[in-house]
């Protein structure tokens, strides 16, 4: 009785903390550093490189909120989160932002108290097998050997699609993406499930990647996206915008080649001067500097220059921009106006 | 006999509740307990606030709703419709299976390794003592996770089993070793399976019977009746007449490799053998130093006494040093076994679904509902923990040394 209950002092100091940081801005503003949750290493996604300096996408999105907010790009602490911690973690106030490829779902939004503020990756759950396995198809896999990340959607993918085509299979459930990479080329398990985006970076780490296949299945939708805690409209509205500035700038043609041109002063196109502080004062109304969006630009480019550089299609990871291309080109990235 | 009287009492004043020794610890245990209380109230009522203010509660609905993920290690019949209870369940059923394998071998390698400590063998002696130092001064999460690369490397793929010219085979066609596990033949009862068991079981009883009637008659009579044939031809030739005369109803079930993988026959899977090994290994070393301390507990006044009344060393092991020395080493073998059963908790690292893993690791996780989930599993450890002290507590009184 009495660990029960010391348990639950645990949980209440840590929701103390976080109803402590209801404001958010401020509290990030006067830690000087914004703390960022991410995973704990996918490479192209978010993955320390050789000298320890995080890197991948969803580390972009903290460097672009950490300019807007703080000015610094360098000013994000990065804490690593597993599929099972990151909601805590999130929930207690220990980082301010999830980016951790993270599927947006109802219970996560309504049941958890979260708000999601976005979707910088539109992923579906997909499978890598062995070429040598001679399998082309996910309908093939009957009776199969399936290693998962355990405490994520996937799980629950996974079981719907075996039962919804009505064949047997044998999950292994493993914690990180590591486990699971040494059990699946070990043939511990014919297949390994995750988002299909995790299973291109996952491939481009192997020796031989071409022996491996992503089957042409994905069994369900997986729109990734940073999410912040319920309750702090402010600071959610921040991460929002800086995402949807983001996703703006490659719409309008801002780079971080030329942003530092454009911001200097105004231009002729009305919408990136609103966009980069130049004209009117969209900043004041989040509570930020007039050339946030600027700085968030500044910091790693635009959307397509980040997908370029950490998971496109000249990077080892070798994704196509498919349903995460603009709306103009197709894809699904569409950014409401700045005005 | 004004003697015998007791000394006058003193009538109870409230200020002897500070100054009588008698009654001041208990206003400190009194005071203590109330502040204990008022810290509980304190903490939970502020749970229950800061839960409220985030527009969350403490709800239990969610263990009838239905799970939506599977379990790989099914004791009993559950699938992925089945409720979040049912999957804690099956949780709960794999934590035990894992405990008692464990807590058997345990004590089978801890009692071996640990009379051999003593052995005057120094090979043996050396041999043993490096067993022991080497596996309990390794975290038990390491040795879990070596097992189970060690498993998953250097064992063969079901594929491998493939083809004309396999590169691996079965062992007595019977049994499969493979990187998922080890494959063993599974029993199938027949009509007329129950005798044979039935036929086995009598048999059982029989040995025991025998063997008392042995020591009955070596106590009354000091006749030897010799008991090691009989028995063995006890134990082995009822269950097979009956076995051989009804048609041979318990027939087995061979795996085979069908698709991805072998079907049929038991699978106990690299997950559990890892977890299980690995935990067995672990507490046999602690159990060994306790099986040593317990004998070496018995001071040589005693063996010596019964060799000098014509022992030999077997039966003095046997009958006067190991009685002796249990009451030493069950005590402290409780708290292995309650080890065994927490730290059989670690199984997530190798994926074998246990309690913490399907409500303390899934559930938790799809339901959000992590406050609850975390008490139902303190609860359960709780209770299992208390029900291996008391039963090893109601052993402990039946060899414990009676003083009279």
């Amino acid at each position: 009785m009495k660990k029960t209950v010391f348990l639950g002092a645990l949980t209440a100091t840590s929701l103390i903390a976080g109803a402590a940081a209801a404001a958010t801005l401020d509290d990030v503003k006067a830690r000087g550093k914004l703390n960022c949750g991410v995973t704990t290493g996918l490479a192209g996604f978010s993955a320390p490189d050789a000298n320890g300096r995080w890197e991948g996408f969803d580390v972009a999105v903290c460097r672009a909120v950490a300019a807007a907010v703080l000015g610094d790009p360098e000013a994000v602490e990065f804490v690593s989160t597993t599929g099972k911690t990151r909601f805590t973690a999130l929930a207690s106030g220990e980082i301010d932002l999830l980016a951790r490829n993270t599927t947006w779902t109802f219970s996560r939004d309504t049941d958890l108290k979260f708000d999601f503020v976005g979707v910088n990756y539109y992923d579906g759950q997909g499978f890598i097998v062995p070429k040598a396995l001679g399998v082309t198809s996910a309908k093939d896999l009957d009776g199969a050997t399936v290693c998962i990340q355990t405490g994520s959607t996937t799980e629950l993918n996974l079981a719907d699609f075996f039962r919804k085509n009505g064949m047997s299979y044998e999950p292994v459930p493993i914690e990180t993406n590591a486990e699971a990479i040494q059990q699946y080329t070990a043939g511990a398990c014919d297949t390994y499930t995750t988002d299909a985006s995790g299973l291109a970076s996952t491939r481009a780490t192997f020796e031989t990647p071409s022996d491996h296949v992503i089957l042409p299945e994905i069994i369900s939708k997986e729109p990734l996206g940073p999410l912040v805690r319920h309750g702090d409209n402010d600071w959610g509205d921040i991460a929002r915008w800086t995402l949807n500035a983001l996703i703006a700038a490659e719409e309008l043609g801002v780079t971080s080649a030329n942003v530092a041109e454009m911001s200097a002063s105004a231009g002729t196109s009305p919408e990136v001067n609103r966009l980069l502080g130049t004209e009117g004062d969209l900043g004041a109304m989040i509570g930020l500097d007039a050339d946030w969006a600027a700085k968030a630009i500044a910091a790693n480019g635009n959307y397509g220059e980040i997908f370029e550089k950490t998971i496109g299609e000249n990077t080892p990871i070798g994704l196509a921009r498919g349903l995460n291309a603009q709306w103009t080109n197709g894809g699904l990235l569409y950014s409401p106006p700045f005005r | 006999m004004s003697a015998l009287t007791d000394p006058h009492r003193e009538s109870f004043r409230l200020s002897m509740l500070l100054s009588d020794t008698r009654y001041r610890s208990y206003t400190f245990q009194g005071i203590a307990l109330a502040f204990l209380i008022a810290v509980m109230a304190f903490l939970g009522a502020n749970l229950l606030s800061n839960l409220a203010a985030q527009g969350l509660d403490i709800s239990y609905e969610f263990l009838g709703s239905p799970s939506g993920y599977d379990i790989n290690q099914r004791p009993i019949e559950y699938d992925s419709q089945s409720t979040h209870l049912r999957a804690s369940v099956v949780g709960i059923l794999n934590t035990l299976i894992v405990a008692v394998l464990a807590c058997v071998s345990a004590t089978v390698i801890g009692v071996f390794a640990g009379v051999l400590r003593l052995s005057n063998n120094w090979l043996v002696r050396k041999i043993m003592a490096i067993y022991v130092e080497a596996f309990r001064n390794v975290p038990v999460l390491i040795w879990i996770l070596i097992i189970f690369s060690i498993m998953t490397v250097s064992l063969p793929a079901p594929s491998a089993f493939r083809g004309e010219d396999p590169d691996s085979s079965l062992l007595f066609g019977a049994f499969a070793f493979t990187n998922r596990g080890v494959y063993i033949p599974a029993p199938i009862m027949g009509p007329g399976a129950w005798f044979v068991i039935g036929a086995f079981i009598a048999s059982i009883i029989g040995i025991i019977a025998l063997r008392r009637h042995a020591v009955k008659v070596l106590y009354d009579s000091g006749k030897v009746v010799k008991t090691f044939w009989p028995s063995v031809a006890l134990f082995f030739l009822p269950t097979l007449i009956v076995f051989f005369l009804l048609g041979r109803p318990i027939g087995l079930d061979l795996p085979a490799l069908k698709g991805f993988n072998f079907q049929g026959g038991i699978q106990l899977r690299g997950s559990l053998i890892a977890l299980w090994f690995a935990l067995s290994i672990y507490t046999g070393a602690f159990i060994a130093e306790n099986v040593r301390a317990g004998i070496q507990a018995i001071s040589r006044g005693q063996s010596e006494a019964a060799a000098a009344l014509g022992l030999r060393p077997r039966r003095i092991m046997n009958l006067v040093v190991l009685p002796q020395a249990l009451r030493v080493i069950i005590p402290p073998l409780v708290s292995h076994y309650l080890n065994i059963t927490k730290n059989s908790s670690l199984a997530i690292a190798v994926g074998y679904m246990d309690v913490t893993g399907t409500l303390g690791g899934i559930t938790l996780n799809q339901t959000g509902r992590a406050i609850e989930c975390v008490l139902l599993l303190m609860l359960f450890y709780l209770v299992i923990s208390l029900s291996i002290s008391t039963a090893m507590n109601i052993y402990n009184n039946s060899v414990k040394l009676r003083e009279r």
